[in-house]
């Protein structure tokens, strides 16, 4: 029987990983993590969970950590927010590298400067290459059970690859709201007992990770990355499946709301889709065909089902929480890449809302849905890319 | 009350508002309701006016925004009144509920409240220093908000408080404040 709780976006993902016991937890504070990895660090003095706690001076230590309990042949989480996931960046690329299926939480914080501790999404942005598999989440109860999840998704023998699960920080991270956790065997069922592949500590086969790859077979090691990557969607899908079996709750590789018989859409990540879809609905209520699409699995990218998703609408906004100052908005590029492979595909704009945690209000939402519909009666696009809720 | 409720607290650091807010999400779960309680984060210092929502439902709730137009207004201390707006976005029918010494009817002319809109006042820092010796007026505003939305039963409420300050408080603490809800909930005046 699931039991209905109010707690933080925190404190749910917490209790995923505390249902999912994993062996070694890479602990390092940063806000609005830390209250997270305090949590757990809880639960380990506790003795809720077996796992083995390392405390280290760094991000870019945990993350070493991570991947050293990971290659010895253990299942290993970390969480991390904002500078913290900077400063791991060199070891991102040795855990996707490795292919070792490191799981974490990140909770999505600006990065400076100048500094600020609240909720956008630059951080996981800049992680979007590192061969991570990202997934994102709109409230508590996805974090947790993209958490949850994420585990069955990284873990999977076709796959063996480190997860980060976004959620927003503050708006999420630090919110009460009323969600669902699964009974803990249940969730032990669902994740199943952790397979390890080629572990270091197996000491009667001896084994190195990470050697020296020159111009000989680097480019096929990297292919390959890119090939495993290619099969994430399947399993994502079926991970899914299986879930919804379990707790009802219905997962894929993106959200579609109204979207169906929508002339304008909104694409936007994580928290403000659920602001948003309020707003469609006003919209809707007066007439006008709007709809909305939220990305879940955001590397690897479902460019071709998006793009099956959009195909109808006449003019998309796609909303960024970061920039790629002196490009478009990272989410921007993947949905234009998404449509340019359609013959006729609609009008795109980006908007840039949020930094810095920013209030993303409905009256943002308004906004942009009017513009649309102006484009989409056959007005002109005044500019492609500009930031909105901005101080004048 | 309406489909959703949804409430702005207005305090300052150390006055235990989140708390309050807190407190409340949990009790409003009954009944399969949606909650929400979330502060409005800035630096965090005793004494800083703060601000901290609720939203409670019988829907899905998927607004993650501040609370704009507030059906209820709480402010936990009185001195707020003097240096910020408390009924900025407040609808026709907001209820505006004031921890003051002051009579509801002197709250209202200050507030310029409407006719429509209902002021009630307690005097929760004096119950909270009666009740267990600290001015923490968070346990008598939610008593106070109780009886002012009939959001829960004062019950219910109770047992939340209990729930919620057990964790962390001794028994004296936790009695003190169940009192402190009690007489919050009864000492309201309208004006």
């Amino acid at each position: 029987m699931a039991k209905v709780v109010a707690v933080t976006g925190n404190e749910a993902c917490a209790n995923a990983l505390r249902q999912v016991n994993p062996d070694v937890c890479g602990i390092y504070p940063i806000t609005p993590q830390t209250d997270m990895m305090q949590r757990y660090a809880s639960f380990i003095s506790d003795g809720k969970v077996d796992t083995e706690a390392i405390l280290v001076e760094s991000e870019h230590s945990s993350m070493s950590a991570c991947i050293g309990a990971s290659a010895a042949g253990g299942r290993v989480i970390t969480a991390t927010s904002s500078q913290g996931l900077a400063l791991m960046w060199e070891m991102l690329h040795i855990a996707s590298g490795d292919r070792l299926p490191i799981i974490m939480p990140v909770v999505n914080r600006a990065l400076s400067a100048p500094l600020n501790i609240h909720g956008d999404h630059s951080d996981a942005m800049g992680a979007r290459d590192t061969g991570w598999i990202q997934i994102w989440s709109e409230n508590a109860q996805e974090a947790y059970d993209n958490t949850i999840q994420a585990f069955r998704v990284g873990e999977h023998m076709d796959i063996r690859l480190p997860v980060m699960v976004c959620l927003d920080g503050f708006i999420i991270s630090h919110s009460i709201e009323r969600m669902e956790y699964l009974e803990d065997a249940e969730v032990k069922n669902f994740v199943g007992e952790f397979k390890n592949l080629y572990p270091l500590l197996d000491l009667e086969k001896p084994k190195s990770y990470g050697p020296l790859i020159l111009t000989d077979l680097y480019h096929e090691y990297k292919r390959a990355q890119h090939e495993v990557m290619l099969k994430v969607k399947d399993v994502v899908l079926d991970v899914a499946k299986d879930f919804e079996k379990m707790s009802g709750r219905k997962y894929g590789l993106f959200e579609t709301y109204r979207l169906e018989d929508a002339d304008i859409a909104l694409v936007i990540l994580n928290s403000a889709a659920g602001t948003s879809k309020d707003v469609i609905d006003e919209f809707r209520n007066k007439g006008i065909k709007a709809g909305l699409l939220k990305p879940r699995l955001f590397r690897p990218f479902p460019y071709e089902e998006v793009a099956e998703a959009l195909k109808n609408t006449k003019a998309v906004c796609v909303l960024d929480r970061s920039d790629s100052f002196g490009g478009y908005g990272p989410l921007f590029m993947e949905i234009s890449s998404a449509l340019y492979q359609l013959k006729e595909r609609p009008v795109l704009i980006n908007k840039i809302y949020g930094l810095g945690g920013r209030d993303y209000l409905p009256s943002h939402a308004e906004l942009v849905l009017n513009e649309l519909h102006g484009i989409a009666q056959g007005g002109k696009i005044n500019i492609i890319k500009e930031y909105i809720g901005v101080r004048e | 009350m309406a489909e959703t409720t949804e409430i702005r607290w207005h305090g300052r650091g150390g006055q235990g508002t989140v708390t309050a807010a807190k407190v409340l999400a949990d009790a409003c779960l009954s009944g399969g309701r949606h909650v929400q309680a979330f502060p409005e984060y800035g630096p965090e210092r005793a004494g800083a006016p703060l601000r901290a929502y609720n939203r409670v439902s019988s829907h899905e709730l998927r607004m993650h925004c501040p609370v704009l137009n507030p059906d209820v207004v709480t402010v936990v201390d009185a001195t707020l009144l003097d240096s910020i707006n408390i009924t900025e976005g407040a609808k026709d029918a907001t209820i505006f509920i004031i921890n003051t010494t002051k009579d509801p009817k002197e709250i209202r002319a200050k507030l310029g409240a409407a006719a429509s809109q209902k002021v009630i006042t307690v005097d929760a820092t004096k119950i909270a220093i009666d009740c267990f010796g600290r001015a923490m007026p968070n346990s008598p505003m939610l008593g106070a908000l109780c009886k002012a939305t009939g959001l829960i039963t004062l019950d219910h409420l109770l047992e939340d408080v209990r729930k919620s300050f057990g964790k962390k408080f001794s028994q004296k603490v936790i009695d003190g404040n169940l009192e402190a809800t009690r007489r919050g909930y009864e000492e309201v005046k309208e004006g």
